[in-house]
């Protein structure tokens, strides 16, 4: 186990690396420069900036230098906001997103897993049909509709809640669930579908004619097998859920990561793109690594190399 | 977010022996089963309507998508535009049509992309076996934790926004689940004993891979296809969102979405009826999806 | 039959939805909201589009930006409540110049900085000398390109800033020397890039030419206006108070300001809607008609110093033939666009300057014409648009750009035959595009500076880094020349007129519409009045309950 966990590790250096250089060089490759200006700039001034913030050196060069200095744990400065380096938006940011993300998987897994599984316990009756169209209608409709739609209803009409902003408790319910109701229709269907399959096994037929209680039979025997699907699945949706708030976060005017990276996308800040990259990678790399551990604790058969 | 639908879990339907040697029945009894699912072949249906009314109504719309009315502006839906009109005064009908016409395209052709990248990665991983799996294979893992939705953003902000581009940029992202699936179906498949005698007979790997092993994959590879096209197109709305999404005057559906969703309470035409669409398209493919997963993998035995 | 009555009853749901939320609009339920509560505590409460990128001011460019430092800096004079032309003191007590406008003398008053400093004429020199300092690379240090040297000492050919016409005579005693006559040098000063800052925090956090010195963040702030830094959450708000210290504090009516950087508008408006801002920075132009409608008190439409223009890339074919230009601009239907596609009571734009500057009449000279336009085109070999080359509109993504942009091309297809296409990319590539001249026609606009033409008429002068369209006029670059040093104002004036025409007729640019400034305000916000240029002086606001 140990030996798969630094294996994996390892790997995941490896892949932050491949990263770097690939964002490096799509990013070198953009037109344009985080120093065009509305205003034109004196030529002999644009080098003046230009050099203070390193540009004035070939991009391998540059390549090596942001390199070592990443290594180092420094990300360099914002090319665009004053006095911010990279590594203070992170501290500053990342912290509300986690925030953000971890209030949103609650209300996915709080929502999602019970609904799966009633849904596939009591499969074909109304129970069955209602939680999974809703779930249906989560999946389908796009987070820049539903944001609104919710700040319409609960913040405009109805004044129960605050429609932006990230001051207290209540101004984290609405963008929490916009985010949330997206991933609880996943949960809902692949708990559903996890626990069709372990129902579907003979030997709970057997159990069944036997006698032995269906919510033994549900609780003891099969929840454990049908929420792999599920577990498998919160690597990618802890990361979606981080690094895709982009919306959510534009849409409710949360500080997080996400309206950096888009921001710093737009404006060409080059080491804010780098940095949030990685960042979100090594977000990645670790979920999918807790995700492996947690599924193969879960189901004892997985234990290959 | 957008991206999430192809990365869900879906455990590639083990193919049974039995069913693999005997082709033509397999396909028979899946079809057997889909007919069963109401639901399955209801979304089918519908979403066949839709594609019909996107592709040919245009053609039978007194209005192009383009001629503006500037003195009518945005009007509710009317005798004459039965979708209303949109701020530029342009019936909405045959804006919802044409919008259908690329969203369907952006999700059709970056799922072909996917498809194309995918088989042929998953399948020659699985076939090869050994260290050339065991590194390809780990190649896709280390792929997995790519940010990619950034990666979209960032190509399309690098190069602009053309069509062909998205298609690739998405069509890239989408392939890792189709690959893992296809390699597992590609084992399951090469102990089977017509492959080995194959393999006994000479046959070049090319020709196995091609007249043996992709064909008896197909069952899983249409399942996960009909659920990347959903995906694609939520991906194609986000980056919408974003205001990197199809050019003006063209429109996909995802466009549509978002400049309806401005102005939502003033003019809910304007995001009623693409959203509808888009909703209803994406319930259709899904829904079909899942019903042919469980046609073609018994086993499972969804609905 | 049917299907009709299907419609109207949509027709009638689609109403009633529309008349529901209206009503939930207009009718506050539940307690106080944000809006009350400040209003008693004397907070306004502004949306200030984005999060502004410093707070410095020889290096910010940026609206958002300017909005914030005139709470927090004041510089020789600040700008009236009413007045777009005559300015208020400000840390200047009297001015005055000689017979020709060519030095200006200024006579400082007491005044503090926060950290107890006294404000002195040496601030200003020091400030002046930074901005100017080529390593420090601040963009806007043109501005003060009207000062005698500055350019040189810009430029790098001199090191010396003692040739540079500004000085400090006494403690309390400014002197100024310029290039030229320039007597709306006083409404030059207005803007953020001849603000001064506080030497002495400077020098402790990295010194004078230091990009990313520390001294213009939260905890190290040093300033000299009616309002001081108190909070600072990015991407939340920024929240000033009253200085005490502040000369005028008396005058000064707010307790204290909190500004929101709002990028996302539907989101701006919420806020507004539910009783979370007093003004906001903009609004959608889809829905100005039923602001208009509904609460018509709260709508404010007014005229901004800023023109909206397409430039057109004069060195590629077939633009470089001026039939073309001409043709393209005299098709658009600029009238229909302001009232269909802006809706902001925008004016349709005659010439390059907008109207609403004193003693210069804007010009009337491009007026709607298809017939002539239509005439043009085929003179110059397109007739009906036959054999016209693909073109493309370069836009930077925006939603009101794209909606501009295609209605434009709707107009040229209808009217001329002939086929736009419309591309649009980020900002900064956008930027690059134009710099590049690597575009057919771009999307542009452009704000005064101060309230004068030369504002507008300097940068299509041959090689200036804003033209930007590959167009060059000797004639019109001599004008602009005998602009600068004209001795009397109407006869300068009148020169830039001529400057004007020949723009115009050369047309290397389309006019489209004059900016509006189109915002949504709490009624009870008092002292707001219309500015040309946008420069509220935040000390004559205040909240009145009711």
């Amino acid at each position: 186990m140990l030996k798969i966990i630094a294996l994996r590790l390892l790997q995941g250096v490896l892949v932050l690396l491949a990263i770097y250089a690939a964002t490096f060089f799509l990013v070198a490759m953009t037109p344009g420069s985080p120093f065009s200006s509305e205003r034109a700039i004196r030529p002999e001034i644009l080098a003046q900036i230009e050099a203070f913030y390193g540009y004035d050196k070939p991009a391998l060069e540059r390549f090596w230098v942001a390199l070592v200095n990443m290594l180092q744990g420094e990300f360099g400065p914002s090319a665009v906001y004053a006095n911010r380096s990279v590594t203070a938006i992170i501290a500053e940011a990342l912290p509300v997103s986690l925030h953000l993300g971890g209030m949103a998987l609650l209300i996915a897994l709080a929502l999602g897993i019970p609904a799966g599984i009633v849904a596939a316990v009591r499969r074909n009756t109304w129970l069955d049909y209602v939680p999974m169209s809703a779930a249906m209608v989560g999946i389908c409709l796009p987070s820049f509709v539903m944001g609104p739609l919710l700040a319409l209803v609960f913040g405009i009409t109805l004044r129960w809640l605050p429609v932006a902003g990230w001051f207290g408790p209540n101004y984290w319910i609405l963008p929490a669930a916009t985010l949330g109701l997206v991933y609880a229709a996943y949960f809902a269907r692949l708990t559903r579908g996890g626990m069709l399959e372990m129902l579907n096994q003979d030997w709970v037929r057997t159990a069944r004619a036997k006698g032995v209680p269906e919510r033994r039979i549900i609780f003891r025997h099969c929840l454990k097998g049908g929420l792999i699907p599920a577990i498998t699945f919160l690597g990618p949706a802890l990361a979606g859920i981080i690094s895709g708030s982009f919306v959510v976060e534009t849409i409710f005017q949360v500080p997080g990561l996400g309206q950096w990276f888009v921001r710093g996308a737009l404006n060409r800040d080059d080491f804010l793109i780098l940095g949030l990259t990685l960042l979100f990678a090594a977000l990645i790399v670790v979920m999918n690594l807790l995700v492996d551990i947690a599924q193969v604790a879960l189901n004892p058969r997985l234990k290959h190399g | 977010m957008a991206d999430l639908a192809s990365k869900l879990p879906l455990t590639p339907a083990p193919l049974v022996p039995e069913q693999l040697e005997q082709g033509s029945s397999l396909w028979s009894d899946a079809w057997a089963r889909l007919r069963k699912n109401k639901l399955a072949l209801g979304s089918l249906f519908v979403f066949i309507l839709i594609c019909l009314f996107c592709v040919v109504g245009p053609w039978l719309s007194p209005y192009d998508s383009q001629t503006q009315n500037l003195f009518s502006g945005a009007a509710p839906p009317s005798a004459q535009h039965w979708f209303g009109t949109d701020t530029l005064g342009r019936d909405l009908m045959v804006r919802v049509m044409e919008g259908g016409r690329i969203s369907l395209l952006v999700g059709l052709v970056a799922t072909s992309v996917s498809l194309l990248i995918g088989v042929i990665y998953g399948a020659t991983a699985g076939y090869v076996g050994g260290k050339v799996d065991a590194a390809m294979m780990r190649f896709v893992d280390l792929l997995y934790a790519l940010p990619f939705t950034i990666f979209v953003i960032l190509l399309m902000v690098a190069f602009g926004r053309s069509l062909w581009l998205m298609f690739i940029a998405i069509g890239c992202v989408e392939w890792l689940t189709m690959a893992r699936i296809v390699r597992a179906g590609v084992i399951d498949l090469k102990k089977q004993e017509f492959v080995e005698a194959a393999i006994s007979l000479g046959l070049s790997n090319r020709r196995i891979i091609l007249r043996h092993l992709i064909p008896n994959v197909l069952g899983p590879v249409i399942v996960i296809a009909t659920l990347t096209v959903p995906a694609v197109m939520l991906l194609e709305a986000f980056l919408s969102f974003l205001g990197l999404g199809v050019q003006p005057p063209d429109a996909s559906w995802g466009v549509l979405i978002n400049e309806g969703q401005q102005n939502m309470e003033i003019f809910a035409w304007l995001l009623i009826f693409p959203a509808f669409f888009f909703a209803l398209t994406l319930f259709c493919l899904n829904f079909l999806g899942d019903g042919l997963r469980d046609a073609l993998d018994p086993k499972s035995a969804g609905d | 039959m049917i299907a009709g009555m299907m419609i109207s009853n949509a027709t009638r749901f689609f109403r009633g939805a529309l008349a529901t939320l209206c009503c939930s609009l207009l009718v506050a339920c539940g307690g106080p909201t944000e809006a009350d509560r400040a209003v008693e505590e004397g907070i306004l409460l502004i949306g200030n589009g984005s999060e502004p990128k410093g707070l410095d001011p020889q290096l910010v460019t940026g609206v958002p930006e300017s909005q914030l430092l005139r709470a927090l800096m004041e510089g020789l004079v600040a700008p009236d409540p009413n007045d777009d032309l005559a300015p208020a003191p400000g840390m200047a007590e009297t001015w005055e110049s000689n017979a020709d406008y060519t030095v200006w003398t200024f006579n400082l008053r007491d005044a503090k900085w926060t950290n107890g400093d006294p404000v002195t004429a040496g601030d200003f020199v020091y400030s002046w000398q930074r901005i100017l300092s080529p390593a420090l690379g601040a963009e806007y240090a043109e501005m003060l390109y009207v000062i005698r040297g500055a350019e040189d000492f810009h430029a790098g050919r001199t090191t010396d800033f003692s040739q540079v016409g500004v000085r400090a005579i006494d403690d309390r005693t400014l002197e100024v020397t310029l290039e030229g006559p320039t007597p709306h040098f006083l409404g030059m000063l207005m803007h953020t890039s001849f603000l001064p800052v506080n030497p002495r925090a400077v020098e402790e956090h990295g010194g004078m030419t230091d990009r990313q010195s520390g001294w213009s963040t939260l905890e190290n702030y040093v300033s000299n206006g009616p309002f001081k830094l108190k909070t600072w959450v990015t991407n939340q708000v920024i929240e000033v108070e009253r200085n005490p210290d502040y000369w005028d504090a008396a005058t000064v009516q707010l307790n204290g300001i909190r500004f929101f950087p709002i990028d996302n508008v539907g989101t701006e408006e919420a806020m507004f809607r539910d009783g979370r801002l007093h003004l906001t920075h903009t609004v959608s132009p889809d829905k100005i008609p039923s602001f208009r409608a509904e609460m018509p008190d709260k709508l404010r439409i007014e005229p901004y110093l800023g023109s909206y223009f397409y430039r057109i890339n004069t060195t590629r074919p077939p633009f470089n033939d001026v039939r073309v230009r001409r043709a393209l601009a005299l098709a658009i239907d600029k009238q229909l666009l302001v009232d269909r596609v802006t809706q902001g009571g925008q004016a349709p734009a005659t010439g390059f300057t907008p109207s609403g500057i004193a003693g210069y009449p804007a010009s009337t000279a491009v007026q709607y014409n298809p017939d002539e336009a239509r005439r043009l085109l085929a003179e110059a070999g397109y007739p009906d648009g036959r054999g016209f080359p693909s073109a493309e509109i370069l836009i930077n993504t925006s939603e009101s750009h794209r909606k501009i942009a295609q209605a434009l091309q709707a107009m040229w297809k209808d009217k001329l035959g002939i086929d736009v296409g419309i591309y649009n990319q980020e900002w900064k590539v956008y930027l690059d595009s134009q710099s590049q001249l690597n575009y057919d026609i771009s999307r542009a606009g452009w704000i005064g500076d101060y309230v004068h033409p030369t504002s507008f008429l300097d940068i299509f002068t041959s090689g200036n880094g804003n033209n930007d369209t590959g167009w060059s006029n000797a004639a019109y670059d001599a004008l602009i020349r005998r602009a600068r040093v004209a001795q009397a104002e109407d006869e300068r004036m009148q020169i830039l007129s001529q400057a004007e025409a020949i723009l115009l007729d050369e047309m290397p640019i389309i006019p489209i519409y004059w900016y509006t400034r189109v915002y949504l305000k709490d009624p009870r916000v008092q002292g707001w009045e219309p500015k040309l240029l946008d420069n509220h002086p935040y000390k004559y606001v205040s909240l009145r309950a009711g």
